[in-house]
């Protein structure tokens, strides 16, 4: 009789099941972007295997500001208010640069309401994964537009929108961001890996997931349709990336690879698809950006790249232990900090 | 010391008032007498009388008219006094006005070429001819635009010379407020020579209100209500401050960057111990500090009723989702841009039930320097103690103008993190903890910090409706049950807030009652109104909302109680009228809503003249 072990469920490093990293049960509406999104984001810290305790998410008001509380039921959960998650973000992870920060967000909580938030945020280098859940228009209040849907992009009443959208990866590269990447809903692979590298970075990371709205904007003449966005998604390169504690070779075979590292020691390593593409050129990224925005494409990949950049405590030399911890040994000056201090007001 | 001044003539004249005037000194924006009236201001007190110091200044850089009025008084009255005794005008723009609006008999040393004497002959006038005096002042050439500055010098010298100020005195606050430049220092005494000489041989007599040297003021400080609530910040451990400018704010979070960049270096890494955010608005500012208090950071901002508006949905989620955060609003006039350089007590009703929905916030009064150290600290604790937000409510005369203080005391007490689970807490719990469970019957949750390292101690924080466990729900039984705890939990904060003060009188059935800066002239309004008038008055001072029970009781001890207040309409006595509707009959509202700190005229004024109306047949 030959004896089998008994085959329990697949952990990662830390011994956690994917079951540790879920979260409650979704309530958009049935086949939404947002909930792929969700179940890479799940997939992502379980495969990196980070302790979901340590983890923060957090995020706004809208369809997109409700997926935190869909996935790492073990982390802690932030729901700000409309469009001022960046500020919460950078209270929090000021005061604890332990914790690990993803915030979740929409195109109306980003690019209009919390346009100047998500602006300093960047400006800042939080270290924060920031994605943007993008679909054009507003699901929670029925369907307006967002300040990222397209020109001439159609509203189900009719209504045509005559307004040029804020791209904000260009905005975000523009602002010095480093790492920003595009991805679309529909393209689990290479959102699993930008998400993973993000994870790996020290800094802002934007990630704009173009997700199209099942409801309200998914229908002939929208340009963030599934169809729309299946049809004019253009990878910029196959990504593969190392996490820093895996030595195993990405899937990509050596030949037209470029390598990033980060500073903890993991790789990305992009297998350029069609044309020559240095994520770390600034000049040449915002100019491909620029053809394929007239080209009325997607360009998805991660499109800049900075790791090295410091991150705001870093500028602002705060110790590296949580503030938050301080005791009065040393959070309250001596008593004769105090005297020589009002001796000078005498 | 030195002997570069010679000191003053002796003073033997009869009807000479002795540490008790006003002295307000016209200049324009920007001319840089700041130095020199805070030099005049220093001397005095360190010849050991009691004085204030309050700066009427535009919301201009240069240019525009600026005011300083300087009171000293040998009772340790410090308020500012309506009636003003000696007048210094250098300020052509304002020169006439000035002289027209001056009580008869005051003294005016003003700029020669002026001529002001021409427009009234019941005042008393000492003209000087700054402009040439300014000129004889040996400069090199290359220094010469510094002419413009010293000029302020040498109106030190004349009021020292008619008032008897000590020059030794007057050296030793210049080499103070000019940390010891000796070029400087130099500079500035050969102005106030200038104008010591120039007075003492010129003017056969001095003025009829003279500094004498006496012992009221060993030990004490002079500093702005700003610095001392920085301060109070630095030892009460706060580690989080964000901030976006906003005058008369700015400097209180100006004042913790200084005191951290020299206090709050970590000796073994060189790094410091506080982060410190100007953020790009007051929305991020809040946002910023409920983001750190969440995480358990001691975390605090400081703005002005404009920024407390654009803070308001950010406080109202701190009230709902139970966050620790402390708010200084230095008060300003309002509404709108309203009047940003001047003071008011406008924001108590703004503060006091900010946001929308059922939200309200413990709020303290300081009403000194030293209150603003210690309230500091109190509200850091307090808002860990409730979770919720804390209003420190100050103004821009007590934030901005120069004060005389009683040293502050160390704190003797640890900071409070109020109540706070680690994992092994959470663990002991079996799976019983709930992030919003009134376990202990005071409203007050236990909660946890982000991060904390246990699969149990996580919860999900949000603005929307939540049951006990922090779940989401809608369901109408969950959000009253909430709401109702939260009303429990402010209940309990009406036990926590510092206590009220009583200055009672034996004999008195009618009472006054004032909160903040308005302290100093009722304080003052009342002892004149027994001494003048034979109306003898209780005083209780406020120190925070919600109202103590102490604050009930006393209501309930007096027929007739003033509430005095700097706003047009009687905002605490809104809120007396509306916590004790039983007491409402009794409640009589003294305001002042000009953007001058209260005086003590007023007050009395206030409160005669319902007395008045009282005798009336």
């Amino acid at each position: 009789m030959s004896a089998t072990l008994p085959v329990g469920p697949r952990t990662n490093r830390i011994g956690l099941t994917k079951a540790g990293y879920e979260g409650g049960k979704s309530t958009l509406c049935l086949g939404c972007g947002h909930d792929v999104v969700t179940k890479q984001i799940i997939n992502a810290f379980y495969e990196m295997g980070i302790e979901p305790h340590r983890v923060v998410k957090l995020s706004g008001i809208g369809c997109s500001s409700k997926t935190p509380a869909y996935f790492l039921n073990r982390a802690w959960g932030f729901n700000a208010v409309h469009g001022r998650m960046p500020s919460v973000a950078t209270g929090a992870i000021l005061a604890n640069p332990e914790l690990i920060g993803i915030g979740v967000s929409g195109d109306g909580d980003t690019a209009s309401i919390g346009i100047g938030q998500f602006v300093h945020l960047v400006r800042r280098n939080i270290p924060l994964v920031y994605i943007v859940e993008n679909n054009g228009v507003y699901g929670l209040t029925k369907g307006q537009f967002s300040a990222t849907a397209d020109t001439g992009s159609v509203l189900k009443g009719g209504a045509v929108n005559e307004l040029l959208p804020i791209d904000l990866c260009g905005l975000s590269i523009e602002l010095g961001c480093g790492f920003v990447a595009r991805s679309f809903s529909g393209d689990m692979k290479q959102l699993q890996a930008i998400l993973q590298a993000a994870l790996s970075h020290r800094g802002t990371a934007v990630i704009d997931v173009i997700s199209p709205c099942v409801t309200f904007n998914d229908h002939e003449g929208s340009t963030k349709s599934y169809r729309y966005a299946k049809d004019h998604e253009e990878p910029l390169h196959d990504i593969g990336f190392v996490p820093y504690f895996d030595d195993t070779l990405a899937e990509i075979p050596p030949g037209e690879v470029k390598e990033v590292a980060f500073p903890d020691g993991s790789l990305v390593r992009f297998h350029t698809v069609g044309r020559d593409y240095d994520p770390t050129n600034k000049d040449r990224v915002l100019e491909v950006l620029h053809e394929s925005r007239k080209a009325k494409e997607f360009l998805t990949g991660i499109l800049y790249l900075e790791p090295e950049k410091p991150d705001f405590a870093r500028i602002l030399n705060t110790i590296e232990e949580p503030l938050s911890h301080l005791g009065e040994d040393r959070a309250r000056p001596s008593r004769e900090a105090l005297e020589s201090i009002l001796e000078s007001y005498r | 010391m030195s002997t570069v001044l010679t000191p003053g003539i002796s003073s033997t004249d009869a009807g000479v008032m002795i540490n008790d005037f006003s002295l307000q000194i016209a200049t324009a924006n920007g001319s840089g007498s700041q130095t020199a009236n805070n030099v005049l201001l220093r001397s005095i007190f360190r010849m050991g009388v009691p004085v204030s110091g309050k700066n009427l200044f535009p919301s201009n850089i240069q240019g525009l008219p600026t005011w300083f009025t300087i009171r000293a008084n040998k009772d340790g009255w410090i308020a500012r006094k309506r009636e003003l005794d000696v007048l210094v005008l250098m300020n052509p723009e304002t020169a006439a006005d000035d002289v027209r609006e001056a009580r008869s008999g005051a003294c005016v040393i003003h700029e020669k070429k002026l001529g002001v004497e021409k427009l009234r002959d019941d005042l008393r006038f000492y003209p000087v001819p700054f402009s040439e005096l300014v000129m004889k002042v040996p400069l090199p050439p290359e220094q010469a635009k510094l002419r413009r500055l010293i000029v302020n010098m040498i109106y030190v010298g004349v009021v020292a010379g008619l008032m008897d100020i000590d020059p030794t005195e007057i050296e030793a606050s210049i080499a103070k407020q000019l940390h010891g430049k000796k070029r400087a220092i130099d500079l500035n005494l050969a102005a106030v020579k200038a104008g010591l000489n120039y007075a003492v041989w010129t003017f056969p007599e001095k003025l009829a209100y003279r500094v004498e040297r006496m012992n009221a003021t060993a030990g004490k400080l002079i500093i702005d209500g700003n610095a001392a609530a920085a301060l109070g910040c630095l030892f009460g451990g706060a580690t989080v401050c964000t901030w976006y400018p906003i005058t008369p704010s700015s400097s209180l979070c100006e004042s913790f960057i200084e005191f951290c960049a020299e206090h709050r270096i970590d000796r073994a890494t060189g790094r410091s111990t506080a982060a410190i955010v100007q953020a790009e608005d007051e929305i991020a500012a809040i946002g910023m500090v409920i983001g750190a208090g969440w995480v358990g950071a001691r975390s605090f901002t400081a703005t002005s009723g404009p920024g407390i508006s654009l803070m308001s949905e950010f406080l109202g989620l701190g009230y709902f989702a139970e966050i620790p955060a402390v708010v200084f609003d230095v008060q300003r006039v309002g509404p709108s841009t309203g009047l940003p350089t001047r003071t008011m007590q406008g924001d108590i009703l703004l503060c006091y039930y900010n946001s929308h929905g059922d939200s309200r916030h413990p709020i303290l009064f300081p009403a000194t320097p030293e209150e603003c150290f210690t309230m500091a600290q109190e509200a850091l604790d307090l808002a860990e103690r409730l979770q919720t937000p804390v209003f420190v409510l100050m103004d821009l005369d007590l934030g901005m103008n120069n004060w005389m203080s009683d040293p502050f005391p160390y704190p003797h007490k640890p900071f409070d993190r109020g109540k706070v689970l680690d994992a092994e807490g959470v663990r002991r719990l079996e799976g019983s903890w709930g992030r919003y469970k009134d376990v202990d019957g005071d409203g007050i949750p236990w909660r946890t910090l982000p991060g904390t390292p246990s699969p149990e101690a996580a919860y999900f924080t949000r603005g929307t409706g939540h049951t006990p466990m922090a779940t989401y729900s809608e369901k109408p039984g969950d959000w009253v049950q909430n709401l109702d705890r939260l009303a429990r939990k402010f209940e309990t904060g009406r036990t926590l807030v510092p206590k009220p003060i009583f200055f009672d009188r034996p004999g008195a059935t009618d009472g006054i009652l004032a909160f903040g800066t308005s302290h100093h002239g009722t304080l003052e309004a009342q002892d004149r109104l027994e001494r003048e008038f034979g109306l003898v008055l209780d005083y209780l001072r406020v120190r925070a909302l919600p109202f103590g029970e102490e604050v009930k009781e006393w209501i309930s001890r007096h027929e007739k109680v003033y509430i005095v207040e700097q706003n047009r309409d009687g905002q605490m006595a809104t809120v007396l009228k509306d916590e004790m509707p039983e007491f409402a009959s009794r409640f009589v509202s003294v305001v002042q809503y000009n953007g001058l700190p209260l005086d003590a005229t007023t007050v009395a004024e206030g409160v005669l003249s319902d007395r008045g109306k009282e005798e009336r047949p």
